[in-house]
């Protein structure tokens, strides 16, 4: 096999991982919205690997795991049977503030972003969510966001079930505490440095004396990434799994 | 009697109405926007249900839209709505930022014909901060001063526009599992709906297709357009054309690329034909 390993499949790995960290609680159940093939692909790792996981993903086109159309999810959520959900952001501070609506005044007079899908929603339902932007510069993760979609922490008194857990970027892992409201360096991945993600990161981060690499994934994992995850995946992602995995669906 | 067409449909719908649309997943009627902007229709407020595609940019970029309240505006893998963007920019249509479930929560409460809909979540995000219409106030079935929860009024659009796969003689439509569609044609004032085909008989009789029906109580008028979701997908019956949609993109970028689009695709003989 080659071992020659992609990004998209070193974070769908490393996804994977914080999917099925011990230290924070079950993923039974995790949803994965649109436009995100790098965590669907970390999730069905985590489910091919063997683990009893229930995967519903939003955007399927035929098989929709809802029954009861996109309301559904929220409706799951609102009770707590969505253990886990991935978010992301235009841009994202140092306090995980998720801006998804756009820079300058709202509601983004200078760059306008999509718009702010489910996140002030779901970011305070799930018990916890994974932070996941692939570019990791400083204009993406800033200091203070310009607008709020979803704010990283609440004030006491107001129901939230949970915070990020962890923000992956094509650079790093950072690790959230809610307790401070700030990030922590929690591993570097290959050719990178604690200087280089600093200088490419807008907010300030807490780095212990030692950081780890982010491991490599093993070749099991490359295995199932690009055989029976790509599988799964060529109907709903057809431009990432020709890219990544060089796969197309057959005519 | 002359048979319906989107066009004949699109006639019915007045300016300035608060239309419903479903996004590019959830079967919105693109035929029927098509129309609308060979109507020449003005100042739509455009609500998406609960977020906002392709017929959207092409109603925004027609000069057809004044208002739009969305949880998000996008192509999908083709990109941002060049339209939607770039009439933000000119100032020319004004946006209300929502949530998605804020936006099904609306429709239910319109739904149920009562005036709010309480949402957790959403507290201290910009988005409340921008909606005066939507109100915090202490759990009321709590202890009556803490536990703040955001209410959301009731919303009920004056037309919803639909693509459903079938319609039958008693002019019920099928839409499989994509139930929030039935949540804005219970909440709507009117529905109008386009359809692959016709089918025999009453679709509520058979136990297998009721369930994935939208009830012709709710459905004012229906009109025959094939492939009237494309260039977005329709269930099992045809898959995004993605190809389109970023020609699309790439056209719609600047204006005379728009009109260009609109020229080959929307307002032509042929074009109003296909429909």
């Amino acid at each position: 096999m080659d071992m020659t390993i992609k990004l998209e499949e070193r974070l769908a790995a490393t996804l994977a991982r914080l999917i099925l960290d011990p230290a924070a609680p079950p993923a039974r159940h995790i949803a994965v919205g649109a436009a995100s093939p790098i965590p669907a692909a970390a999730c069905w790792l985590v489910k091919k690997q063997g683990h009893p996981v229930r995967l519903s993903l939003l955007h399927k086109r035929t098989g929709n795991p809802f029954s009861e159309g996109s309301r559904e999810l929220f409706d799951l959520t609102g009770q707590g049977r969505i253990d886990l959900f991935f978010l992301g952001g235009g841009q994202i501070d140092g306090q995980a503030n998720l801006n998804l609506v756009g820079t300058g005044e709202w509601p983004g007079k200078s760059v306008r972003f999509p718009g702010s899908f489910g996140s002030a929603y779901m970011y305070f339902m799930t018990p916890r969510t994974i932070l996941f932007r692939e570019e990791h510069s400083a204009r993406v993760l800033v200091q203070k966001v310009d607008n709020i979609s979803a704010p990283g922490v609440s004030e006491p008194g107001v129901f939230r079930r949970g915070t990020a857990q962890a923000l992956v970027t094509g650079k790093c892992v950072f690790a959230f505490h809610p307790d401070r409201a700030r990030f922590s360096l929690a591993s570097i991945h290959p050719g990178e440095t604690v200087d280089s993600i600093r200088a490419a990161t807008g907010f300030d981060f807490d780095v212990a004396d030692d950081v780890p690499q982010t491991p490599d994934p093993t070749e099991a994992e490359l295995a199932l990434l690009r055989g029976p995850i790509c599988d799964e995946m060529l109907e709903t992602y057809p431009e990432f799994c020709a890219r990544v995995f060089d796969r197309k669906l057959a005519a | 009697m002359t048979p319906n067409s989107p066009d004949s449909l699109a006639a019915t719908v007045p300016d300035g109405a608060l239309l419903a649309l479903p996004p590019d997943n959830s079967l919105p009627s693109v035929a029927l926007a098509r129309a609308l902007v060979r109507r020449g229709a003005k100042r739509l407020r455009l609500l998406g249900v609960p977020v906002s595609g392709f017929a959207t940019d092409l109603l925004i970029g027609a000069g057809c839209v004044a208002e739009i309240q969305t949880s998000a505006a996008s192509l999908g893998e083709a990109g941002f709505a060049p339209r939607f963007s770039a009439a933000l920019k000119a100032g020319s249509i004004t946006l209300r930022d929502a949530t998605c479930p804020a936006i099904h929560s609306m429709l239910q409460a319109a739904e149920k014909g009562i005036p709010f809909m309480a949402l957790r979540g959403i507290i201290g995000s910009d988005i409340l901060a921008n909606r005066p219409d939507w109100k915090v106030v202490p759990n009321p079935m709590g202890d009556g001063v803490s536990d703040p929860i955001v209410l959301l009024p009731a919303l009920s659009p004056d037309v919803a526009l639909i693509h459903g796969v079938m319609a039958d003689e008693a002019g019920n439509i099928w839409v499989g599992r994509r139930r929030e569609l039935a949540t804005v044609a219970h909440a709507s004032k009117r529905v109008l709906a386009t359809v692959e085909r016709m089918v025999k008989g009453d679709m509520l009789e058979d136990e297998k297709l009721a369930p994935g029906c939208i009830s012709g109580t709710y459905i004012e008028a229906v009109a025959v357009a094939e492939r009237g979701a494309w260039p977005v997908a329709l269930l099992d019956e045809y898959g995004f054309d993605a190809a389109h949609v970023a020609e699309y993109a790439r056209m719609a970028k600047t204006e005379a690329g728009f009109a260009e689009y609109l020229d080959r695709y929307v307002l032509t003989q042929q074009a109003q034909a296909a429909e």
